[in-house]
């Protein structure tokens, strides 16, 4: 039973990181309608580039500033020159062209920072935590404290500011928000600023987790799953889908995995997301669509 | 001047429902036909034929697959590859366990099998929408890959889940060299673009179009919405099955799971938003492009920067030039190659005259 329940914990903690993933696909899906494939590709951006602003010999924060300027800088010019010309055409044109992205911010990255695996040290100790018989990974902890936080952020954002209702309106109806005065591409640009953000927290704790590499580009397809159970348009189903994905996942690989074979945790996500859509077809908490002839 | 369908009267109904209903255009596809059926075997090198045409023919086949599913029905599918790969899969078991089958009836087997498991992931698409389904299809992709990689039955124990192809014989006749298998290849593609062509004027066709541009007013006026998107599942799936099973038999030869992952659900994506989505022409222009680009682009690279750089820096620079392509090209032309051509052949019709 110990055993079960520490495995569900660790599987739970570890869908706190593809929360940190799905998050800023939710961000940019809920306020321009895009399926920004190149969540992925900024995640590893992200990430690359604070190894490598480390690896000149900033320090931590001065790096973690000059990565984030990075992001907002790639966030303004895929504004700019991706989306504003892009604007009224169907959605699968823009996803086509977000995987477009992915290849220019991959190649990029690593153009400028190399290829090879850099190391990235956090100070946050990896060590098992003991509580109350159940072995928890502090540095597990420490990433669903910090998905957390950034949740309880965004969600205020959304509901609160004026920018957020800004950016509620512009998910609601693009005309309908320019007509009221709304920025249109500032909103957007922000909100790319901010999915690049969440980008590098999530970066800089997969990084860690993984060593900052190609492979990083990989845990978006780890997030979309978690995306469709939870709904495209929901931060709070972020994190509930990250969390029944990262449980779901671990026990099934301990306690089915070895019945088939193993190595099932590349599809069994996606069925079990699949499984769901039948019964809830816009996801767990995503927006109920009204359809009318 | 040339091209003008003035004075050409369409006076029966069959004249009336033609593929090509004007002279010019008849004649012109005559002519490619012939080129490619007997000027290209004949005049192009091994490599033009082997490492040019082949996997451009293979690969607009599944274009033309995954054109009826997204570009006439609008379902989206991340899911081409794991369809190529049920196909490829299964036309060398079809091989290796029916002793005596002929060719032709393997690829048709295996385009079957994988349109059977086509409708199983089709299933969903009554439900599930948009980026859902896109999503949801990407399950075919990681199970499949799964599948063939774990179970050893399907590479027949082969520790990789590698297979080798058989050596292709139709009556008796060994399709070994690069022009045997050209023509294969290219006369499958040939009927199943004319199957393709034609199946676009059905009612199934028509009916397609309708679930694409708006399913629930489609649903009002009595068309069976899952019957229909089942069809084009499955049809798209057996055009992909095909498609895989050449790819293995004709192209490489030797393939492993891997060889269909996601990237070539993307290439093929690719192919039919830059060839034109819901033509016909489109996956045939598009399978050419994606191909015939990166060769160009390293090319001209090679060109420019002719001093040794950090190795592998060439190839992530045109990495970057090859997304920043298809950015501009989705923002200078949204309705692809096919749409140019149609631009194209408005203005030949007043060629050489203003007005």
């Amino acid at each position: 039973m110990a055993f079960f329940v520490e495995v569900l914990v660790s599987g739970l903690l570890a869908g706190f990181m593809y929360s940190l993933v799905a998050l800023g696909f939710v961000l940019i899906y809920k306020a321009s309608g895009v399926f920004n494939f190149a969540q992925g590709a900024m995640v590893f951006a992200a990430a690359v580039t604070y190894a490598g602003l480390v690896s000149l010999g900033w320090s931590a924060w001065v790096a973690f500033a000059g990565s984030l300027l990075a992001m907002v800088v790639f966030a303004l010019a895929t504004e700019r020159f991706v989306l504003r010309p892009l604007v009224n055409q169907p959605q699968i044109s823009l996803f086509m062209a977000t995987i477009g992205l992915t290849f220019v911010l991959e190649g990029l990255s690593q153009s400028v920072w190399g290829s090879e695996v850099r190391g990235l040290d956090l100070g946050i100790p990896d060590s098992p935590l003991e509580l109350k018989g159940i072995l928890v990974s502090k540095f597990d902890l420490v990433a669903a404290g910090t998905a957390a936080v950034l949740v309880s952020v965004l969600a205020f954002f959304f509901q609160k500011t004026r920018v957020g209702r800004a950016l509620r309106a512009v998910a609601d109806d693009h005309q309908a928000a320019l007509s009221v005065g709304i920025p249109l591409e500032r909103i957007w640009a922000l909100v790319w600023a901010a999915a690049g953000a969440v980008a590098l927290v999530a970066g800089l704790l997969w990084g860690s987790r993984l060593g900052v590499q190609f492979a990083l580009t990989q845990v978006a397809f780890k997030a979309l799953p978690v995306l469709i159970l939870g709904g495209f348009t929901s931060i709070a189903g972020a994190i509930v889908g990250g969390l029944m994905i990262g449980a779901s996942e671990k026990v099934a690989e301990v306690y089915l995995g070895p019945l088939i074979g193993g190595g099932i945790e590349n599809w069994f996500p996606y069925v079990l997301a699949l499984l769901f859509l039948l019964v809830r077809p816009d996801g767990l908490f995503g927006e109920k669509r009204i359809e009318r002839v | 001047m040339i091209y003008r369908e003035a004075g050409q009267f369409r006076t029966t109904y069959v004249a009336d429902q033609r593929i090509f209903p004007i002279t010019q255009d008849r004649v012109a596809m005559a002519m490619l036909l012939i080129v490619a059926f007997v000027v290209v075997p004949a005049a192009a090198s091994n490599y033009v034929l082997t490492a040019l045409l082949l996997p451009m023919l293979v690969l607009a086949i599944a274009a033309l697959g995954l054109n009826i599913l997204t570009g006439y029905a609008g379902q989206f599918s991340l899911g081409t590859a794991a369809f190529m790969s049920v196909g490829a899969f299964a036309a060398y078991n079809f091989q290796l366990r029916v002793p005596g089958i002929p060719l032709l009836v393997t690829f048709v087997l295996a385009g079957l099998v994988a349109a059977g498991v086509g409708l199983v992931f089709g299933l969903p698409s009554l439900r599930i929408k948009g980026f859902y389904l896109a999503v949801a299809t990407l399950a075919a992709q990681f199970f499949v890959d799964w599948l063939f990689t774990k179970v050893a039955w399907f590479s027949n124990d082969s520790p990789s889940g590698t297979i080798t192809a058989q050596p292709m014989v139709i009556a008796g006749l060994p399709i070994d060299s690069p022009a045997r298998r050209y023509l294969l290849v290219l006369s499958i593609a040939a009927v199943l673009a004319l199957a393709a062509k034609n199946l676009s004027r059905t009612a199934t066709g028509r009916a397609w179009m309708a679930v694409r541009d708006m399913d629930v007013a489609a649903e009002v006026i009595g068309i069976p919405i899952l019957r229909t998107k089942l069809v084009a599942f499955g049809i798209s799936s057996f055009y992909c099955g095909v498609s895989g099973a050449l790819w293995a038999f004709a192209y490489l030869g030797t393939v492993e799971p891997q060889a269909f992952d996601l990237q070539r659900s993307f290439q093929i994506l690719f192919m039919v938003i830059i060839g034109g989505l819901g033509t016909v022409m489109g996956a045939f222009l598009g399978s050419a492009f994606m191909l015939l680009f990166p060769l160009f682009l390293n090319w001209v690279l090679h060109l420019i920067v002719r001093t040794e750089l950090r190795p592998g820096l060439l190839s992530q620079l045109e990495l970057v030039f090859f997304g920043a392509l298809i950015i501009v090209f989705l923002v200078v032309e949204p309705r692809g190659l096919a749409r140019l051509w149609q631009i194209t052949k408005e203005k030949l019709r007043l060629w050489p005259f203003p007005h």
